[in-house]
């Protein structure tokens, strides 16, 4: 959900972030305070400015006590917390993740409008993906182009659904959503109609710019043109929130 | 008994093939071919793509000569978006393309061609190849390392990066030109056309001691199919096409690239992955056509440039009268085609307009077939597509400069196998020379050079029943 303005009496907690003792604000998630400090966390499906949706499970952290792995950006903080963000399992699981990413859908960098500025190549490189070891699903996925402005690349979508979410939460049109299980999930416009037969898409654009890998893209751009700017969410969040 | 050697894989060549030569009962040559074992697919799975991917998609094609596939499909998709791009975006353009045929010339003279030039197609294959070169003529090596350094740096500096820049975007390019790069390039031209002079000189010495190999090396009467621009002169980039016949006499002169299907079959054969391209008027395979920078110096009445046309000139004199025949000289024309390049570079890179900050038309698809044309390095290269309303490719037809040479590849093996080859008494040398011939072409097998010189080689001679008779192995 878009953050609250800010709210009286909210209690300050004291936690320990890789040994780094830090205070911060009761309702805040981990991934918040980790961004706020500038200890890095990767992430995917989560952005500032929409609703927490935990499905990458890139944040996954190590809280002691706890028996599992919790996603940073979906539990909020507590008193006396330790969390580990960069541990060896971390980092062996995070590594895997990404690489089941590649290995779902047809993602070539090298061809990508997104070269270049594509947060699932940024992970990548900064998971230390130099090849993927599981064998790649190579399923053959339709561009959707009907769209005047915009395309639809399924090979490229991670299913973050932050279009989804920006669509309903932001410009509260609705247009995108996701469609069958499992590995058939897909993100889909309208009854999954072809994107440019859609009465519902306003072609506001912020679902392209949301998308954090070539998925969404704007016509006419060529290889590594696709330049995205995010910085108008958070912005955009808090003042409709207070509206 | 009839016999086959089989030659696999042919060594200091782009990418992978095999020649096969059918012996007779006597161990003469019955016949001898080209097999192309490497099958890539880009013409199907390129379908359902959009066609701004194009440009990146295909010039994975290769690693030598990857910006000659940028510049023929942007060019194809300028056609799709119906647009004349910005003059300087044009002349950027150009300069790449130049860039990249010095590099890709140097790489194929120096590093591939030279080993045979310069130590003999009899020497020991241990060192027959560039560092072997270096031992025996370290400056000569050294010149051929720097002049493909100075055609990569260019294309680096304007593209980004030397291998698969995707700087050129249908439309024209994505940025301007700096003056800070302009001068950098520019510093770098006198010293690469001191090295080509120099290496011209010293190939023309050369050549006279390999007059047995230009007699044999693919000298067979054939048509030569090149861009020219509209005066005539050396053309890389754009341009009309002419065909002339083994006589010098111009069969078509001028024709729209767009009009290619109208001169231009292809036939497949069962034993290669690569195409036959024909001339269509003469049938398959009676109208066999060379590319390539013999094809392009026979065509043009003029390069255009200062020194190169005095180099021209002198090509010209390597035979008594009539277009150049032997395959040998592509050598040559290479040569001749890297100062032209140095010295049409150092001419764009001055032009007043060439900072201009106008480089790129833009536009959406306003037709549903696009077609691009351009001279590669080893050729004229042409990529066609087609696609739907939503701009999405649906068809795709590529044929590559040396597919064109195909054809007369197969011919000039057969050539040289019959003048060099004596099944009865197989030694390594003649079969360097049957592997020396495909050299000539340059063949760009669509995929990045080998570690040349260090790959085994085995010569099979089966007998009709399959059984070995004899072998030879190099590596």
């Amino acid at each position: 959900m878009p953050l609250p303005a800010n709210r009286p009496n909210v209690r300050v907690v004291t936690l320990q972030i890789d040994g780094q003792d830090l205070s911060a604000r009761e309702d805040e998630t981990i991934i918040e305070v980790c961004r706020e400090h500038g200890i890095p966390i990767p992430s995917l499906c989560y952005l500032d400015g929409l609703s927490i949706w935990g499905a990458c499970r890139l944040c996954l952290v190590e809280v002691t006590g706890q028996g599992r792995l919790l996603a940073a950006c979906s539990t909020r903080v507590t008193e006396g917390m330790q969390i580990q963000t960069n541990t060896e399992t971390l980092q062996r699981y995070r590594r895997t993740i990404v690489e089941l990413l590649f290995a779902e859908r047809n993602h070539v960098c090298s061809v990508c409008v997104s070269n270049g500025h594509c947060e699932l190549q940024f992970m990548a490189q900064m998971c230390g993906v130099d090849h993927v070891r599981v064998p790649h699903r190579q399923v053959s996925y339709p561009v959707d182009s009907s769209h005047e402005m915009f395309r639809v690349d399924h090979d490229r979508c991670i299913l973050c659904t932050r279009c989804v979410r920006v669509c309903d939460e932001i410009e509260g049109a609705h247009t995108w959503d996701v469609m069958g299980r499992g590995s058939d999930c897909q993100v889909i416009t309208d009854m999954a109609e072809p994107w440019g037969d859609s009465d519902t898409c306003t072609s506001c654009g912020k679902c392209v710019q949301v998308c954090p890998t070539g998925a969404l893209v704007k016509q006419g751009t060529s290889v590594g043109e696709m330049v995205k700017d995010q910085h108008f969410l958070p912005i955009l969040a808090r003042r409709r929130h207070i509206l | 008994m009839s016999r086959t050697i089989t030659i696999e894989p042919v060594t200091r060549i782009e990418g992978h093939a095999r020649i096969t030569l059918q012996l007779g009962e006597a161990g003469e040559v019955e016949d001898a071919k080209f097999h192309l074992t490497q099958f890539r697919g880009f013409e199907k799975f390129c379908e359902g793509r959009p066609y701004r991917e194009m440009p990146a998609l295909t010039a994975r094609t290769c690693g030598i000569c990857p910006v000659s596939h940028v510049l023929a499909s942007n060019k194809a998709c300028d056609h799709l978006l119906s647009v004349s791009i910005p003059p300087t975006g044009e002349k950027l353009r150009r300069i790449i393309n130049l860039a990249q045929l010095t590099q890709s010339h140097a790489l194929s003279f120096f590093h591939l061609s030279s080993p045979d030039l310069l130590l003999g197609w009899d020497s020991d294959p241990v060192s027959r190849n560039i560092f072997g070169v270096m031992r025996q003529d370290p400056a000569l090596a050294k010149d051929g390392i720097r002049l493909r350094q100075i055609g990569q740096t260019i294309i680096e500096t304007l593209g980004g990066k030397k291998i698969h820049p995707t700087w050129v975007v249908p439309g024209g390019v994505s940025e301007p030109l700096v003056q800070e790069k302009r001068d950098a390039m520019l510093k770098l031209i006198p010293e690469g056309l001191d090295i080509a002079k120099r290496t011209y000189t010293f190939f023309k010495t050369l050549v006279p001691k390999f007059k047995d190999e230009a007699e044999h090396f693919g000298n067979q009467p054939t048509m030569f199919l090149s861009l020219v621009s509209p005066k005539g002169h050396l053309e890389h980039y754009d341009g009309l096409i002419r065909i002339k016949d083994a006589q010098g006499r111009i069969v078509e002169d001028m024709v729209p690239p767009h009009e290619y299907e109208r001169l231009i079959g292809e036939a497949v054969e069962d034993f290669s992955y690569m195409k036959f391209p024909y001339y269509k008027p003469h049938g398959y395979p009676h109208g066999i056509y060379r590319v390539g920078p013999l094809a392009r110096l026979n065509n043009v009445d003029a390069c255009g440039t200062p020194y190169a046309d005095v180099a021209l000139a002198e090509f010209h004199m390597l035979q008594e009268s009539g277009p150049i025949a032997s395959s040998f000289h592509y050598h040559y024309a290479r040569l001749v085609e890297i100062i032209y390049a140095l010295e049409m570079m150092d001419r764009l890179l001055k032009d007043p307009t060439i900072l201009d900050a106008r480089v790129r038309a833009r536009a959406r698809s306003n037709r549903s077939e696009g077609i691009g044309v351009s001279e590669a390095p080893r050729g004229i290269l042409m990529h066609h597509y087609k696609i739907d309303d939503e701009g999405l490719i649906n068809w795709v037809n590529l044929i590559i400069a040396t597919g064109h040479n195909n054809l007369a590849m197969n011919q000039s093996i057969r050539q040289v196998a019959d003048a060099y080859v004596d099944g009865n008494n197989l030694r390594e040398g003649m079969l360097n020379r049957v592997e020396a011939v495909i050299r000539c072409f340059d063949p760009c097998l669509s995929c990045a050079s080998h570690a040349f010189g260090e790959m085994p080689l085995a010569i099979e001679l089966r007998a009709a029943d399959g059984r070995i008779l004899d072998t030879l192995r190099r590596g």
